[in-house]
């Protein structure tokens, strides 16, 4: 019924899935206890992130004199990682927003941790600007607002002020994005929580969603519409970024294939952070049946076409470079000058990482491969911090006096900074990837029936799937029949898994067991059985006297593992 | 009006669709679906108006791009004009190619923003507010269908259980 998609299309959803599957694949995670890897990298991104906490509180205290810039290069590292992570940040709202547009179904196993990502490391970016100050309780001026020196305003004629205006309606939007995508996904958390905190917190962050028809019915339309808005926002911010640069009038900078030329080079870092992360957390988080080969691939396509915009925006820039037969060209980043100088290091290392070694991926074994992807997008994330360090300091490294020609070399607080904001991007994605359900999993429901790959197996040979065998309706007015001769066996079952005092005890939700309904719980009640604890502990032994007890549903309680399930909720 | 509503469970979209449909068929009035993922062509089947958001967005957006004309214009034109890198400044005009950024930053953030405190506010979905699915399972795998009863509780039982469903039981409207 209308689930139909080309048994050409490869699955998206593999291993067999039900929607109830998703729902304890999504929420495992977070139910689950930490492991020792999370608590090392834990750790380690935590202390990373105080390093860097500290090294910015001496550059407020102190002044920016305490990093590496000089005379000449006046901008270096701060605005080298302030690029690299808005780029970083393009990533997400690209795969939400125009995957979206584009009715890629693909989108929805990665969505969530890519927007995750973006907004993660746009705080990162944020944090760039505000420091680079100098004095950030001063940063008010940056606002259009009545301000100490009287009626003076703001220059909206500065693209250094259209930044501030596109990366917080960036930010807040994406945000807000995210979260409404979230609620759903929230709510079933919420509703599956057996700790009275966690149903607490989880309750307030899912803002009471109900999942009614008609909510779904807004949920979607505004989920359209965002990305229709989303859409231009995310290539409007990179090339106002760009226009930091293009708008100047420095050497190198001074260039009109500036705006789209950054916007791919984000689209290219951000999908390649997100492959670096993805990679981890599919393994990690046991998420495989959900990140597959195809997405995978599918990103390493995006990055192929995105890193081939770049590199023939290299190629022109050397060639325009070449041909102005300006001496003052000759030594931007992308000149035969930069290869050659004292800057040939970063040369190079840009164009290997972003030209040379993206190409790789265009055999298909070594896009579809985990390892070389992980590998490949690693030396892509290098490449693009190269890229806007050579944008920055090789242009600014050698000016129109060629007296004041210099390097930069960095402080111990450039490095303490860029480390930090590295930390406190892993502390936030790692509390990220324990805390929210990290794939939509309303939304890849939404698809199970078109692209999972048992029901598109069923399909092609013209079956059903079949998860759980259709009991009889009950209705729970009716009094569960109780049979004869019952004692017995019941002070035999609750003698092998414990009694419950109801007196003293409180009673588990046992509704929460999938397979126990109301009908079931009473009936289970009537027993003895009241809690997880009791549950938890039966056997095949126990099932079988259970059935002969209840008469109903025979094996389902077996089928459905209640014990194991009963250990999870207890626990 | 009685106040009881009969709610019934179902395990399987496209089994609820076709009840949705059945229930409707038989002149029986839906109160409420409750799924935990969106079904397609549920709101049509349920007979719901459709809704308008999107025309929402487009006037917050209209509003925002005035909003950031009109501030523009205040603040580089008439209350403090400079002449800045020689971007002229005498009239709006000349000085609007440098306000394009600022006016699109803002009749998004005023579309997206808005449009969303709409959403929200439409949908009684706010922090602090009580989740109101009467099972917690439709937040999972189950799906529920509320239907108001008026004394032929029996009649509606039967017919909903011949559409799939798994579970029915009578309770009070909230």
């Amino acid at each position: 019924m209308g689930h139909y998609e080309a048994p050409i299309r490869e699955p998206i959803i593999v291993g067999d899935k039900s929607y109830h599957d998703i729902t304890q694949d999504v929420a495992a995670p977070i139910e689950g206890k930490a492991n020792k890897q999370w608590k090392i990298a834990f750790t380690i991104s935590l202390l990373a992130m105080l390093w860097g906490f500290g090294a910015i509180a001496y550059t407020i205290g102190t002044g920016i004199g305490v990093w590496g810039l000089n005379n000449r290069i006046n901008w270096a590292w701060d605005i080298t990682n302030f690029v690299w992570w808005v780029g970083i940040g393009h990533a997400g709202t690209l795969i939400s927003a125009v995957l979206l547009l584009f009715r890629q179904k693909w989108r929805m196993g990665i969505n969530r941790s890519a927007e995750a990502m973006t907004i993660f490391a746009v705080v990162q970016a944020g944090m760039f600007p505000l420091i680079h100050m100098g004095r950030i309780w001063d940063g008010f001026y940056t606002l259009p607002i009545p301000n100490p020196l009287g009626s003076l305003w703001v220059n909206f004629n500065s693209p250094l002020l259209w930044d501030v205006f596109a990366i917080s309606t960036y930010l807040s939007v994406s945000l807000v994005f995210w979260w409404t995508g979230l609620l759903p996904d929230f709510a079933m958390i919420r509703d599956r929580a057996t700790k009275p905190f966690q149903k607490k917190i989880y309750s307030l962050v899912s803002f009471g969603w109900s999942g009614r028809a008609k909510d779904w019915q807004r949920f979607e339309e505004v989920s359209l519409v965002l990305a229709g808005l989303a859409t231009p926002l995310v290539l409007s911010v990179h090339t106002i970024v760009s226009f930091d640069f293009a708008t100047s009038v420095i050497p190198g900078w001074h260039s009109t294939v500036y705006p789209p030329y950054f916007v791919a080079g984000a689209v290219f870092s951000g999908f390649a952070m997100v492959q670096t992360l993805l990679l981890i957390m599919r393994k990690v988080s046991n998420l495989e049946a959900y990140i597959t080969r195809v997405h995978i691939e599918n990103m390493n396509k995006v990055i192929l076409v995105t890193g081939g915009i770049v590199t023939v925006a290299y190629l022109s820039e050397f060639f325009v470079g070449w041909y102005t037969g300006s001496s003052y060209e000759d030594f931007t980043y992308l000149s035969w000058g930069a290869a050659t100088g004292p800057y040939w290091w970063a040369f190079w290392a840009l164009i290997t990482c972003n030209a040379i070694i993206p190409q790789f991926l265009w055999v298909k074994k070594i896009r579809t491969n985990y390892v070389w992807t992980f590998i490949i997008s690693i030396f892509i994330n290098i490449g693009m911090w190269f890229e806007r360090f050579d944008i920055i300091v090789i242009n600014l490294s050698r000016g129109h006096l060629p007296s004041s020609w210099t390097m930069f070399s960095p402080t111990f607080v450039d490095i303490g900074i860029f480390i930090g904001t590295l930390g406190f991007f892993f502390v936030l994605f790692l509390l990220y990837a324990r805390t929210f359900p990290v794939i939509a999993q309303a939304e890849v429901k939404s698809i199970l029936k078109a692209s999972g790959d048992n029901y598109k197996r069923a399909r092609d040979n013209g079956e059903e799937v079949h998860h759980e065998s259709h009991a009889e309706p009950v209705h729970v007015e009716e009094a569960p029949k109780a049979e004869e001769n019952h004692e017995v066996k019941t002070s035999s079952l609750l003698g092998s898994i414990g009694t419950f005092d109801i007196n003293t005890q409180t009673p588990d939700d046992l509704k929460r067991i999938s397979g126990v309904g109301p009908v079931m719980e009473k009936t289970l009640n009537q027993i003895g059985i009241y809690s997880f604890e009791q549950v938890s502990k039966m056997t095949k032994k126990e099932y079988d006297l259970l059935d002969s007890i209840t008469g109903s549903f025979p094996g389902r309680a077996e089928r459905d593992d209640w014990a194991g399930q009963a250990k999870k909720l207890k626990s | 009006m009685s106040t009881k509503v009969i709610q019934a469970l179902y395990d399987d979209d496209d089994v609820l669709l076709k009840a949705v449909k059945e229930v409707r068929a038989a002149h029986h009035h839906i109160e409420e679906v409750y799924t935990p993922f969106p079904v397609h062509g549920l709101d049509k089947a349920m007979g719901l108006a459709g809704t308008r958001m999107a025309i929402t967005a487009f006037l917050y957006g209209i509003t925002g791009l005035s909003f950031a004309v009109w501030f523009l214009n205040y603040i580089m034109i008439s209350d403090w004009p400079q002449n800045i890198g020689g971007k002229p400044s005498f009239t709006f005009y000349h000085n609007m190619p440098a306000f394009i950024p600022v006016m699109f930053e803002m009749t998004v953030f005023f579309a997206a923003h808005l449009m969303v405190i709409t959403f929200y506010m439409r949908s009684k979905i706010w922090p602090f507010r009580k989740a109101e699915n009467p099972d917690p399972r439709t937040t999972d795998d189950k799906f529920l269908m509320e239907v108001a009863v008026d004394g032929n509780e029996n009649e509606l039982s039967d017919l909903l259980k011949r559409t799939g469903a798994i579970e029915i039981k009578v309770n009070e409207k909230h």
